[in-house]
């Protein structure tokens, strides 16, 4: 069976009517899916478009709101993975989910050693059904190997063998290629074929589109929780999906105004992080966003970290106004003049259980309002209160603490605590994930009012929209390295992923 | 993630007043029904006031005023996240070399025979730096090597009660001058356990050194991400919780008129739990000095109350532990109680 094969296998599986939100925002809306005995099914869309959501249902790992599984005609109502395993069905999850110092038969055979009379691992018998397995995928792997001590792709092939011990029928794989190399995705491809040859259905979410051709017997693309569509790979062209993808040229045009030759602000030169990112260079000047699109994993936040001394570089230059500087930590940033907000709140913004006040004031602290270490209390307080006006911040009072505060404020709070330093440069990752609409509507005028009065904003964006509604110019990145820089005007959705996704 | 706050009504006048009270409140509450239980128990037991002894209440802070002064770093350290379990180790030993350098020309077999009847100033100043260099030890291994705080300390609590014995092969050091022996004495202990709770609830209320290490303690991450220089910062902490158990050491020796390596074994653990029955949250980011003093105080109280009723030295560790557990328990619950209600 080859891949330009029609999939006429019968039906494996099927979604029908699928929904699901979270906390108010739709994430899947009326998804109806089918995938057939012995066929590649590969699921494409944009960052956020429901894949990972659909596939999760799938797996068991969340319950829809509405809508129903069916395997081979049967109703199958998924409580946990566990239940999903039991049916048949198994997902290689993106995040490998593996214990690292264990073996690797122990790792596949978790909960389910076989045991002796006494209740005690057989261990013989355990490394003979590893090895029999392990030589059904064709890896040649020691059983008792530490896991961890394994190099990714070893561990993503255990990962699989774990999926497949429970005599599989339907096997999810989320992005599997995006840690493997070249020759290992080739590997990997023939262990799914073969699969494939043995009857059982693969969902494979991906955001490389040319290995899809190689690959999947049908292409489903979900665009904003909905599917946009289902077709067979030979009568698509990359164009054809990366339109689809895509959808609808957006109709709103940009409204940030032309930037004239202002001097650079901050530029990088064949900068570097080994494992992440390789040679990229870029200039922002003064009063321009410079939107950077790309897919996750793509090195962007990377990129941002080691600007701001997180990271250090391991090649390249740094150059600030025209002089190349050392970064090396975030008060060197800092002092530089540049501010970084996180692409997560959570883990590296708020500090819980402190008061807006503390939040807001806690980056200024290190340059104002402190005399012989002494905090001056009611200075701070005047100006972080004149912050949370001009920033809308809706808080009943700056002692309330941060975690009472909607995602939107406590952005806000986030964004506020750097304008307290009146930076240059602002790096921001994200500025409006999980934030209401009215919310992100604000930080949008903000960055607006901010480049008009001088600021350089480099913006991470999953989002095109605001990419495409904030940006001067568009960097793209790609698998650690600048795929392109479109100017406004070429900056259209079809070419930023066109070059996101090759 | 949770409901927007925004879309809520406003919360009513009354539970944001509740909410205004000062943390301490509880734990305060505590101290004053443990004071009038033994009261009550005092007159129906042994026919006594609990209370109404002034020379009791001043032995009995006296008593936990050693632990207080330890209390007061260790509440810094776990603001930060972090624990410190050298405190008692690092006592014993500055005590040892405190004493050592406190020895009058008396004093038969003395360490230093050279250096007796020295002015006061030197002992003192050697314990607390010796305290202190133990303190930088702990920052600097957690600071270089990022090992949780709990291995750093408990190598350091090891090694510092091993020097302590060490350095006079075993033997107790004693015949102290009378000026470093004053030292001890009186509610001079007391003054400076007081005079150390306030200094550091100035500098954790109003000092920049006081918001970094909340910050650092309520998310180190983000607390990096925002400038400050965790690394550093904890070094210093962790040397200011290294000078205070120099200070207790020179206090304990003071007091005893000698110096012992077997000294204060295990005070790191009554000066945790007076801090976390203060209300420090052992996750970080939470506490305050007021709070840790309540915290000292309850202790004294349980241990001059059990005194006083003449109840056995072992029924006194076994409340203790108990109430240790139930002022975790209790943070744990509020902290639940947070989380529920964002």
């Amino acid at each position: 069976m080859g891949a330009a094969a029609d999939p006429v296998g019968p039906e494996l599986l099927e979604v029908s009517g699928v929904s699901k939100s979270f906390s108010g925002v739709a994430a899947l809306e009326d998804v109806t899916l089918r995938l057939r005995h012995g066929t590649v099914h590969a699921l494409l869309g944009e960052n956020g478009a429901g894949k990972s959501t659909l596939m999760r249902i799938v797996a068991g790992v969340c319950t829809p709101d509405a809508g129903e599984l069916r395997l081979e005609g049967r109703a199958l109502r998924l409580g946990s993975p566990g239940q999903a395993l039991a049916a048949g069905i198994a997902m290689i999850h993106q995040e490998l989910n593996l214990l690292p110092a264990m073996s690797v038969a122990e790792n596949i055979w978790i909960r389910r050693e076989p045991l002796n009379a006494l209740g005690l691992v057989r261990h013989r018998e355990l490394r003979r059904r590893t090895r029999a397995l392990l030589e059904r995928l064709g890896v040649d792997l020691d059983p008792q190997a530490e896991l961890g001590t394994l190099p990714l792709a070893a561990r993503q092939m255990v990962e699989i063998a774990r999926a497949l011990s429970y005599d599989s029928r339907v096997l999810i794989m989320d992005e599997p290629t995006s840690a493997l190399g070249e020759r290992d995705a080739e590997r990997l491809f023939a262990v799914i074929r073969d699969l494939r040859a043995r009857g059982v259905g693969i969902f494979y979410v991906t955001h490389r589109i040319d290995e899809l051709f190689a690959l999947a017997d049908e292409i489903s693309v979900l665009r904003d929780g909905r599917h946009v569509g289902t077709s067979c790979p030979r009568d698509l062209t990359r164009r054809d999906i990366i339109h689809m993808m895509v959808g609808r040229e957006l109709s709103s045009p940009p409204a940030a105004t032309p930037v004239q030759a202002a001097p650079v602000a901050l530029s990088a030169h064949g900068l570097s992080l080994e494992g992440w990112f390789c040679d990229v260079s870029f200039e922002l000047h003064a009063g321009e966003v410079l939107g950077v699109a790309g897919l996750v994993g793509s090195g962007r936040s990377k990129l941002a970290e080691t600007l701001f001394g997180i990271a250090r570089p391991t090649a390249g230059e740094i150059r600030i106004g025209g002089a190349a500087v050392r970064i090396d930590s975030p008060p060197a940033a800092i002092s530089r003049g540049i501010g970084f907000v996180t692409e997560d709140r959570r883990e590296t913004g708020c500090l819980p259980g402190l008061s807006v006040l503390e939040n807001l004031e806690i980056s200024a602290l290190a340059r104002d309002f402190v005399r012989l270490g002494f905090v001056h209390a009611g200075a701070a307080r005047r100006a972080c209160a004149g912050m949370a006006s001009a920033l809308r911040i809706k808080a009943p009072d700056l002692r309330e603490r941060i975690e009472t505060l909607s995602g939107g404020n406590q952005q806000k709070v986030l964004l506020g605590r750097w304008l307290l330093l009146n930076p240059q440069i602002l790096l921001l990752d994200e500025p409006t994930r999980g934030v209401d609409v009215g919310a992100k509507a604000e930080i949008h005028q903000l960055i607006a009012r901010l480049v008009s009065a001088g600021t350089a904003v480099l913006m991470i964006s999953s989002e095109m929209p605001e990419i495409l509604a904030l940006s001067h110019r568009v960097m793209v990145m790609h698998e650690g390295r600048v795929a392109g820089i479109l100017d406004r005007d070429l900056a259209t959705p079809a070419r930023i992923m066109d070059l996101a996704a090759r | 993630m949770h409901h927007s706050v925004a879309e809520r009504p406003a919360p009513s006048a009354a539970p944001a007043r509740l909410r205004r009270l000062p943390p301490e409140a509880g734990i305060a509450l505590v101290l004053i029904a443990l004071a009038l239980a033994f009261e009550l128990l005092g007159w129906i037991f042994v026919h006594q006031s609990f209370l109404a002894n002034a020379q009791r209440l001043v032995v009995m802070i006296l008593q936990v005023s050693v632990i207080g002064v330890i209390a007061v770093g260790v509440t810094q350290v776990i603001i930060t996240g972090g624990i410190d379990l050298s405190s008692g180790s690092v006592v014993a030993l500055t005590a040892m070399v405190a004493a050592s350098l406190a020895q009058s020309s008396e004093a038969v077999s003395a360490v230093y025979p050279a250096l007796t009847d020295l002015p006061v100033v030197i002992p003192v100043a050697a314990g607390l730096a010796v305290g202190a260099a133990a303190g930088l030890v702990n920052g600097s291994l957690i600071a270089a090597t990022g090992i949780p705080p709990f291995i750093a300390t408990l190598g350091v609590m090891a090694s510092a009660r091993g020097l302590a014995r060490w350095y006079t092969r075993g033997q107790p050091v004693s015949m102290l001058t009378d000026p470093y022996a004053a030292i001890g004495s009186g509610a001079v202990p007391v003054a400076i356990f007081l005079a150390t709770a306030l200094v550091f609830h100035v500098a954790l209320r109003y000092t920049r050194y006081g918001k970094f290490t909340y910050a650092i303690g309520a998310n180190r991450e983000a607390a990096r991400v925002a400038g400050i220089r965790v690394g550093r910062h904890l070094i210093v902490v962790y040397s200011i919780a290294g000078l205070l158990s120099g200070l207790a050491g020179v206090l304990t020796s003071a007091r005893a008129v000698s110096g012992q390596a077997g000294m204060r074994l295990m005070y790191e653990l009554d000066a945790i739990a007076a801090a976390v029955i203060g209300g420090a949250s052992l996750s970080g980011g939470v506490g305050r000095m007021t709070g840790t003093v309540i915290g000292t105080l309850i202790l004294g109280v349980v241990t001059s109350g059990f005194t006083f009723l003449r109840i056995d030295a072992y029924y006194q560790e076994i409340v203790k532990g108990a109430i240790i557990v139930a002022a975790v328990v209790a943070d744990q619950y509020r902290r639940r109680r947070r989380l529920t209600a964002t």
